[in-house]
């Protein structure tokens, strides 16, 4: 398990391992809205919450299709399925290292953005903390979506429409949390909905991914 | 003599195309006479004007909408744990009929909504929860469409279909929560079976009945057909093998 | 170590196989023969458990090594580092043996991506080595191995064999292993759908 997360993770910042790419793609995004609704202060703070928990989710979309198609084509993904590595804790291990080269990123380069939303004080730290929450949940529900789509010649797009609605729950709560938290307002009942549904998503969604993953391998 | 003998696909199609006429009248039937018993034969509502009479189509169309999603769930299940082929195929025949069902609620719910909120889209979580559910039918659509093995598409969308039915009670619940925030939900929602009046009550059963049944026959039918299109690439699969 | 018995397999939801029968002991190995589309990829992967059997039953599968037409290499990692990273997911420490008897000494350090197609195959298939599987099923083990390598290919699956494992191998070309049993799979071409199957359903 250890060997291949730590593969996992040389593979991401070796060259062509498009480590950082999620990170560009955020700081984009949050550029491009700004250009997008005017560079008013006061309407940038009151969507900041909003917009940076959007792109992130949208960059954690970018790479998803990586996780379980980059193993597929040079066949290692099937000579994984033969160790002696439950399928569970591959799906796991993928989605962890899924989340440390692309979520965590996300979640530490979130608060520098919030600058240039002019993110109001009492927010950094709860947009921190929700993403850092929330993230993982998007990892291991974009890895359920990858093991769905790996076999699939042009899966990039029909991915996307699978796991943005997926997406939904994580999302309203996330940003929920960092909106009251941006507005000074008391964030304890979304942050344990967030948090209860990260634990959730990460205790049953491997045993989902490996059973579609199990049948598009065979 | 068991339910599960339908699983036969040539056992289910000889069945399915005796019930077939009757169902079809049946539910053409109920469709007209609670129509233009709701639509002619109510009185106008004393706040709501006619308008009220959309319910006809928006209430019974609802319905389906959740009840098909369901439908198609139940169906994944019996595929997973029984295997049987025409299950499979049953929730793949589904899954468009339920969408339109979505289409048709949220297009009478903004038609309605017009006159009487002075809005077509308001954020409400109901609304919101049908929008979601309608992009869950289409991912479902999505993937049986594009994975070529009859069989393992099977497989990948009933998966999908149990995440996607958490998931979705999930997005309902969160929907409602985030929602509380923006505005109090007591303004925009009005609770329909509670406001109405037996008077509307009556037609709009008939009408509920028509719709279920016109759900169940578009089933068969469109099941009937997958059963034939798949039977139709074994076929040819098998001409080619020989 | 490897009993397969009454086995039928499908391809893409089609039959291709019915009714292969066989079993390997320590030290024995088996050649499968058959022309293009004969099943000889989808029986190995039925043996390595990556797809389900229509019917019947294959014991020992999860002591079994699996190479198939890709090598499952990683070309931004080196020659060692592909090793050792399967090494150590199948938990044995040791990748010098089997880089030594493979040729491949030299190369360590060379990225998997620089390799020469007969060197990917050389390192993919020294990947058996280091599972500490006993029973290899190999899938074309030599497409793009030039005759000195296919001569070091089959002294080391003469090795793996002496030392009590045992080998399920589908090739076209004479690999030099006289001791080995040839299975030919035109007999077991499946004719008409297994009964059960989907395809009977439907028809």
């Amino acid at each position: 398990m250890r060997a291949l997360l730590t593969r996992d993770l040389a593979l991401a910042v070796r060259a062509g391992g498009g480590f950082g790419l999620g990170l560009a793609f955020f700081l984009i995004v949050t550029v491009l809205v700004a250009f997008g609704v005017g560079p008013e202060a006061a309407l940038l703070s009151e969507i900041a919450p909003g917009i940076l928990w959007i792109g992130a989710l949208l960059a954690c979309l970018l790479s998803l299709d990586r996780i379980f198609a980059l193993d597929q084509e040079d066949g290692s993904l099937d000579l994984l399925a033969t160790a002696p590595l439950p399928l569970e804790g591959i799906v796991t291990v993928k989605a962890l290292a899924h989340w440390l080269t692309t979520g965590l990123p996300l979640v530490l380069a979130a608060p520098f953005l919030g600058v240039l939303l002019s993110l109001p004080g009492p927010g950094y730290a709860w947009l921190f903390l929700s993403l850092l929450i929330g993230t993982p949940a998007l990892s291991v529900i974009g890895t359920f979506g990858a093991a769905l789509t790996v076999g699939l010649k042009r899966g990039g797009l029909l991915l996307s429409l699978l796991v943005l609605p997926l997406y939904v729950p994580t999302l309203i709560f996330g940003a929920e949390v960092a909106r009251r938290g941006a507005a000074g307002l008391t964030v304890e009942t979304p942050l344990l909905l967030l948090a209860g549904l990260s634990f959730g998503a990460l205790a049953l969604l491997p045993f989902a991914s490996a059973a579609v993953l199990r049948v598009n391998l065979r | 003599m068991s339910l599960w003998e339908y699983a036969n696909p040539v056992k289910f199609i000889r069945a399915t195309d005796r019930v077939l006429p009757w169902l079809a009248g049946l539910a053409g039937a109920c469709l007209v006479v609670g129509l233009i018993w709701g639509f002619f034969f109510t009185p106008d509502d004393f706040r709501q004007g006619s308008t009220v009479k959309i319910i006809y189509l928006h209430v019974p169309s609802a319905l389906m909408a959740i009840n098909g999603w369901l439908m198609m769930l139940v169906a994944s299940l019996v595929w997973i744990v029984r295997r049987h082929h025409v299950s499979a195929l049953a929730a793949r025949a589904a899954a468009p009929v339920g969408a339109v069902m979505t289409v048709i609620a949220l297009a009478t719910g903004a038609i309605w909504g017009q006159p009487m909120w002075g809005t077509y889209w308001a954020w409400d979580p109901r609304l919101t929860s049908f929008l979601i559910l309608f992009l869950f039918y289409l991912g479902y659509i999505a993937l049986w469409a594009a994975v070529e093995n009859d069989d393992t598409a099977a497989d990948l969308t009933s998966i999908l279909c149990l995440v996607g039915s958490v998931f979705a009670v999930l997005s309902r619940y969160a929907v409602n929560f985030w929602n509380q925030g923006l505005h109090q939900g007591a303004s925009l929602s009005l609770d329909k079976e509670e406001n109405v009046a037996d008077v509307f009550y009556l037609p709009l059963l008939v009408c509920m009945g028509g719709f279920i049944l016109l759900f169940i026959a578009l089933v068969f039918l469109r099941t009937q057909t997958e059963i034939r299109a798949r039977r139709m690439r074994v076929l040819l699969a098998r001409e080619r093998m020989a | 170590m490897l009993t397969v018995s009454d086995l039928s397999v499908a391809r893409g939801g089609l039959p291709v196989l019915d009714g292969v029968s066989f079993a390997l002991g320590p030290g024995e190995a088996l050649v499968l023969r058959g022309p293009n589309g004969s099943g000889k990829t989808t029986l190995l992967r039925t043996l390595a458990g990556l797809q389900p059997p229509l019917s019947g039953t294959v014991e020992g599968g999860e002591a079994l090594a699996y190479a198939g037409h890709l090598d499952g290499l990683k070309s931004a990692l080196s020659v060692t580092e592909n090793l050792r990273f399967w090494a150590r997911v199948f938990g044995t420490g040791e990748i010098g043996p089997a880089l030594a008897a493979f040729d491949l000494a030299g190369l360590e350090d060379r990225l998997a991506g620089n390799l020469s197609a007969g060197q990917k195959r050389r390192l993919g298939l020294a990947r058996l080595l280091v599972t500490g599987r006993a029973v290899w099923a190999l899938d074309e083990p030599t497409v793009s191995l030039d005759a000195g390598a296919v001569a070091l290919f089959a002294g080391a699956v003469r090795r793996h064999l002496e030392g009590g494992g045992a080998a399920v191998i589908a090739t076209h070309i004479d690999l030099g292993l006289p001791e080995a049993r040839v299975l030919d799979l035109g007999p077991y071409k499946a004719r008409r759908p297994a009964p059960g199957s989907a395809e009977e359903a439907f028809l």
